[in-house]
């Protein structure tokens, strides 16, 4: 057992787990983060993407202890109280979604693609950029419209701060 | 996952004690390898000793005719460097190919070459410059460095620090990827160095791992262009076969991926 430190959706934790604890299981076990979704389990699908110093990384491909001193951002932690992040609102007006399984994931994926190319996002790109988050419904169409909307969204927020 | 202690060492020296101190240790850098493997149970360390978080192993640095990239660089810190795109732009190029984009963000140069996995990119990329891996014990050429499927001349314990790469006058990767996976089905480099030899490396095609072409080298040092290719014929024998193509696809593969590698390089 090992006590690791770090910060979720900017709260200060501190979670006692066994050393094999991977992210996604402290992340959802022991702070009863469900948003975050473990889909393959094999480093494929992307459902349990979560931000970590500002990087969009697969918390089933890490150790919890590899987080010690990190600061984490989850699905959860991404909407200003009531009010949707921009790529959220995104997928929801251009069903972006249809069971929602993958859809945490694809949110965190997103939003780090648009953190990364600023306006310069086009469809190929998206496409090519989200080959880490697998989605067994939509055929990505709505998905990719999503993240470019989101793209434009993010851009007049960024700009109005 | 079968338990297992987690240390996380902050210097090279640690990291080697705690490795001597462990009945049956493994290095974690990235894990985008190893921890999936351990998630299998196809591994089951007693220890691991995470490197990831030590300075002196993290950063790409250009000094004259040597582009290092030190072993816990990870891929997406290649593929976006300044002096990497700057000194060989094929080396960040095949480093934005590996994986996906989080894959990128976690897993490092030190942990592939580790690894050796025959269709994994950088193998081709240091064959095919002529890099030297350094350890913590000692510097080892990229011929001597490659051993087979999955093994390395690295003795247990050893730890690699970096990897440096002369800078060639021309070099080119184009692989063609798994659709699912990302790795090689076959993936070509091909390099021109300043002294005006001719080396190329295939991945994801042989039996015993990444290898050089001599034939498509010979046809190169004459004429340096996807053309010179056009009569070699790759022989098939002890090239991989598997549900995704067969030696022969792979062999044809090789060829073509060396011509787009060339029109690449430029």
């Amino acid at each position: 057992m090992s006590t690791v430190k770090l910060t979720v959706n900017g709260k200060a934790v501190a979670v006692d787990v066994e050393d094999r604890t991977l992210l996604v299981q402290l992340l959802r076990d022991h702070l009863n983060l469900t948003g975050t979704h473990v889909g393959c389990d094999t480093s494929q699908c992307g459902a349990c993407v979560v931000h970590m110093d500002g990087r969009a990384v697969k918390s089933c491909t890490m150790l919890a202890g590899q987080a010690d001193g990190a600061n984490v951002t989850t699905i959860e932690g991404i909407a200003k109280g009531e009010e949707l992040h921009p790529m959220q609102a995104a997928f929801r007006d251009n069903h972006g979604l249809q069971c929602g399984y993958c859809t945490p994931g694809m949110i965190m994926s997103a939003i780090d693609i648009v953190q990364r190319h600023g306006g310069q996002l086009d469809e190929a790109t998206v496409r090519h950029e989200l080959e880490g988050n697998i989605c067994r419904c939509t055929g990505y169409h709505n998905i990719v419209k999503a993240v470019l909307d989101a793209a434009g969204r993010m851009k007049v927020a960024q700009a109005a701060e | 996952m079968y338990q297992t202690t987690y240390h996380r060492a902050s210097s090279v020296d640690e990291a080697a004690s705690l490795f001597a101190k462990s009945s049956e240790a493994k290095f974690l850098a990235g894990g985008q390898t190893l921890l999936p493997v351990m998630k299998q149970r196809l591994a089951g360390p007693s220890d691991v000793i995470d490197v990831a978080k030590i300075k002196d192993m993290i950063g790409v640095e250009a000094s004259g005719d040597t582009l290092t990239i030190k072993a816990a660089t990870p891929h997406y810190d290649v593929a976006t460097s300044d002096a990497a795109k700057k000194a060989i732009p094929a080396l960040a190029y095949l480093a934005s190919l590996i994986g996906d984009p989080a894959v990128r963000y976690r897993g490092t140069i030190g942990g592939s070459i580790a690894n050796n996995d025959p269709a994994a990119d950088y193998p081709a990329a240091l064959l095919a410059l002529d890099a030297t891996v350094k350890t913590n014990k000692r510097s080892i050429a990229a011929a001597d460095f490659f051993k087979g499927l999955f093994t390395t001349a690295l003795e247990d314990g050893e730890i690699i620090t970096a990897v440096s790469f002369p800078v060639p006058a021309k070099a080119g990767y184009s692989k063609m990827p798994h659709p699912a996976s990302r790795f090689a089905l076959a993936g070509v480099f091909v390099a021109q160095t300043k002294s005006g030899e001719v080396r190329v490396a295939a991945t994801g095609a042989s039996q015993n791992g990444v290898m050089r072409v001599p034939a498509i080298e010979a046809a190169l040092k004459t004429n340096w262009s996807p053309a010179a290719i056009d009569s070699v014929s790759i022989p098939a024998s002890g090239l991989l076969a598997d549900i995704h193509g067969s030696a022969e696809y792979r062999a044809n593969l090789v060829k073509v991926m060396a011509q787009r590698a060339v029109a690449a390089a430029g």
